[in-house]
């Protein structure tokens, strides 16, 4: 059920009614059926999957926590009169079995994960290497799976840790994996931000409920006016690459930026907000990267509860993993200490570059997608002295305009790399992106040439006004929430009137309808 | 109490504020239908003038444009209404049938049969000339779950929900707004003569397209199932069925269709003329400079709609029971209204045809 769908509506509304008159301690459970009901949507056979992550996981934390519970009243009763290497030997070895049953959970996971996504991928590998023909598996993609597996990845590396205790009852714990707003492009939710409030109980609050409303219409705007009406000229331009170089490459960077800005968040925002209208709070995945002045702050304002998931889960145990620190130590030893410092960090951020990309999806454009990331991160780290230095000489670095400039060639250098998940080629891509260099077509700016992308005229006025707001709202965002400090504080008529406006705004300017297939969100496929 | 009484208040607000707007915006943005496919307007208006029709015609444009109800009035005073939309497909013709016996219930249907051709929903755009302005009832959700194309089919609730609210699907009109989208706001202009659309000029056939032989002359099942609700609708109601082909001479109707209609006929006992064999009994001219089409042999004119009204009306009583009604005097009345729109519509299509020399709309 997409959420761009009457249907979604529909489902919504008669939730939030049943949400707010059934006794309060059942609304949870009622989320957890309209949840599977969501879920159902998708194919009974997509249940499957997400149910053996659930029970997978909550019965291995439920384990881990057992052992964790023994060891801890073993050590405080009969274990308590052993000396300290005894107690070490014993936590020891407990350790290592809460390890085994936690990395039999993330096996299990991350195979089904990977058969499912990844198999067909690992053929087409092995017919380019041995010249084979072995045929395509084409296993449908259950929705939100990578979503689902890394949440609950998280909660069982975290329970293995300690934490936090693991979730006790199964029906709870299968809500924390399954909550459908965030099931189909996340945000990747920790268990115990979200547990306090996911439960409840909750009474009706006009003011969330409200706020909750403001930011689902605000997403809709995003998705609906924008996204999907963007995507036309993005589908075009990158579908017939022979036609469209040059200056139109240049166009493509553009306009996918906006569309995968306006899709993403605009998803996020209708997450957030029906979650808030629940009484829910749902971590923020998005900071306005596009103001960001380099490519690591970009990172960490752009779908943030992924990159830090990768921070906290892959990089930071990859880099005090015993190997890691062996392999700092030769490299110091081996290349000195300026540069054998920096091995061992490198190393990790390549592997979570890596992973990255594949986790976006099953093909080597978005490997590459991830590496240059790292790339360009790796070499702005290095490049940092000298720009100091640079800095420092011309003194202009912490201007207005030095700053416009930084964002500006941020945005530019995150776009030409994102490219590679439109044109999903990689030679293709660079091949296009050359073409900027050596076709002189920029006049088409001019010859009314964009006019046959699909979209007329009245549709890039349309794009432009709705940036333009978008813009604006992100500007006054930096003194803080919009709604709580402009919309709210108005009269009740004016909020009333002002919110009737914007929907009405998205049911004549936003692009649906039949036949016509942007509804479905970008990141929903990864 | 009082909180919750501020936020019922609040919530009805914002929804009163909402119908309200959303309904004049879907005012705003649903084709009119004035100078631009203005047989959007024909399914709409059947409901001015059901009610005490004796002959039904359903079928496509090859009923609308063919047959004059005013002269089959004028001369043999049969009052009947046609039910036609362009390319109305068989299953349309078969729901409107349904819709229509929940309004009035004629003596006599004449179901013409060029749609046979179609076992497949053709086009979006004209399933919602036919089905837009049919009355809500479980019928018009049946015809329009029929009806769906393959595009349609795929998102089955929003199609329906758009048909509902008419803004889902009109929406993105939004830059093709003209004068006439705010003229026509809250009215709208009488276009058919029950059902009837005229047209008075005159555009001679100079070449008939040669047939292409087709790999397969069999109708779908789709469409003999259709056929066969219709046969029985009518059965079950006591109303004479009679087949037609109309007397146009595109889109090509080949001999083996035609026998295949044939043989349906005699098999159920039905009446079935195929009026192309009769169009020089009928005095129908295709090729003079005053020919009785007005786009080259696919639409009878006037003319040559009030010639095969002339003949269809002495058909219809020879074939079927129907009686004479100009002696009743209501019916007279309300016939006379039809009489009078129908000569001002010929008499401005006439006038303009004289002053500009050619026809820019209906209404001259």
């Amino acid at each position: 059920m997409s959420f761009v769908s009457l249907g979604f509506l529909a489902f919504l509304a008669v939730l939030m009614l049943l949400y707010y008159t059934v006794p309060k301690r059942g609304q949870w459970i009622l989320l957890l059926a309209g949840s599977v009901f969501f879920y159902a949507f998708a194919g009974w056979s997509s249940l499957i999957f997400i149910t053996v992550t659930a029970l997978s996981t909550y019965f291995a934390g439920i384990y881990i926590g057992k052992l964790a519970s023994a060891r801890d009243a073993y050590l405080k009763g009969e274990g308590k009169e052993l000396d300290k290497e005894a107690k070490k030997a014993y936590k020891a070895k407990v350790k290592k079995r809460t390890y085994l049953i936690m990395s039999l959970c993330l096996i299990l996971n991350l195979g089904m994960l990977a058969v499912i996504k990844y198999t067909d991928f690992g053929i087409s590998i092995i017919n380019g290497i041995f010249k084979t023909n072995i045929g395509f598996l084409r296993f449908a993609l259950p929705m939100g799976i990578s979503f689902y597996i890394f949440q609950s990845m998280g909660y069982i590396i975290d329970v293995y840790r300690g934490k936090y205790a693991p979730e006790k009852n199964v029906a709870r714990f299968c809500l924390f994996v399954s909550f459908f707003p965030q099931l189909l492009q996340g945000p990747i939710s920790r268990f115990d931000e979200l547990s306090k409030t996911l439960y409840g109980p909750h009474d009706f609050d006009w003011d969330k409920f409200a706020r909750g409303a403001w930011r689902v219409v605000w997403g809709f705007f995003k998705k609906m006016i924008i996204a999907d009406r963007m995507i036309t000229a993005v589908i075009e331009l990158s579908g017939r690459p022979d036609k469209y170089k040059g200056v139109y490459v240049v166009a493509l960077v553009l306009f996918y930026a906006i569309e995968l800005y306006a899709d993403f968040t605009g998803g996020i925002d209708i997450t957030i907000g029906v979650a808030e209208m629940l009484g829910i709070q749902v971590a923020e995945n998005f900071d306005r990267p596009f103001f960001s002045l380099n490519i690591t702050e970009y990172w960490r304002r752009w779908h943030i509860t992924m990159g830090t998931w990768f921070k906290d889960y892959i990089f930071y145990p990859l880099s005090v993993s015993p190997k890691m620190l062996k392999i700092s130590k030769w490299s110091r030893e081996k290349l000195g200490n300026a540069i054998g410092k920096r091995v061992p960090v490198y190393l990790s951020t390549i592997i979570v570059w890596f992973a990255t990309g594949l986790w976006h999806g099953a093909a080597w454009n978005f490997i590459v997608w991830g590496l240059l990331n790292c790339l360009v991160i790796i070499i702005s780290q290095e490049l940092s002295p000298l720009y100091g230095k640079f800095h420092k000489r011309f003194g202009f670095s912490n201007t207005k305009g030095y700053n416009v400039f930084q964002m500006f060639r941020t945005f530019w250098l995150m776009g030409f790399i994102r490219v590679l998940d439109v044109y999903r080629d990689v030679p293709g891509t660079f091949k296009q992106v050359g073409t900027i260099f050596t076709t002189a077509n920029w006049g088409d700016l001019f010859n009314g040439s964009f006019l046959e992308l699909g979209l007329a005229w009245q549709d890039f006025i349309v794009i432009l006004l709705g940036c333009a707001v978008m813009l604006t709202v992100s500007i006054l965002q930096n003194k803080g929430q919009v709604r709580d400090r402009i919309i709210l504080k108005r009269p009740v008529p004016v909020r009333l009137i002002l919110f009737a406006a914007l929907i009405l705004i998205i049911a004549v300017f936003g692009a649906y309808g039949i036949g016509y297939d942007a509804g479905q969100f970008i990141y929903v496929q990864f | 109490m009082k909180k919750a009484l501020k936020i019922i208040v609040k919530i009805v607000a914002l929804a009163a504020l909402l119908v309200l707007c959303l309904g004049l915006l879907q005012r705003l943005l649903v084709p009119k239908y004035i100078t631009e496919n203005e047989e959007g307007l024909l399914v709409k208006e059947y409901y001015d003038y059901a009610g005490e029709n004796d002959v039904l015609f359903i079928g496509d444009c090859e009923v609308y444009s063919n047959f004059s109800p005013v002269k089959l009035w004028q001369d043999f005073g049969i009052t009947s209404a046609i039910r036609g939309s362009p390319q109305q497909l068989i299953w349309h013709s078969y729901y409107m049938l349904e819709d229509t016996l929940r309004h009035e219930k004629p003596k006599v249907v004449v179901f013409n049969v060029l749609s046979m051709k179609y076992g497949e929903p053709q086009s979006e755009a004209y399933n919602r000339l036919a089905l837009d302005g049919m009355k809500w009832s479980n019928t018009k959700v049946r015809a329009i779950r029929a009806s769906m194309t393959e595009e349609e089919a795929d998102s089955e609730g929003f199609t329906i929900a758009s048909y509902v609210f008419p803004l889902l699907r009109f929406h993105s009109r939004w830059n093709e707004l003209s004068g006439e989208d705010f003229k026509y706001l809250f009215s709208t202009r009488q276009l058919s003569h029950n059902g009837y659309v005229m047209r008075v000029d005159s555009k001679p056939v100079t070449e008939i397209p040669r047939a292409k032989p087709l790999a397969d002359y069999s109708f779908s099942d789709t469409c003999w199932n259709y056929l066969n609700k219709i046969r029985e609708l009518c059965d079950d109601n006591g109303i004479q069925l009679i087949l037609i082909k109309a007397p146009t001479l595109m889109p090509h109707w080949y001999d083996e269709w035609d026998e295949q209609i044939v043989k349906y006929a005699a098999d159920n006992g039905l009446c079935y003329v195929n009026m192309l064999k009769e169009a020089e009994t009928i005095g129908i001219d295709y090729y003079s400079e005053n020919a009785d089409t007005f786009d080259a042999g696919m639409h009878l004119n006037l003319n040559g709609a009030e010639k095969l009204s002339e003949w269809f009306g002495n058909y219809l009583k020879a074939n079927t029971a129907l009686g004479d009604r100009r002696t009743e005097s209501h019916t007279c009345v309300i016939w006379q209204e039809k009489e009078d729109y129908y000569e001002e519509m010929k008499n401005a299509q006439y006038t303009q045809l004289r002053e500009e020399g050619k026809l820019t709309g209906y209404w001259g």
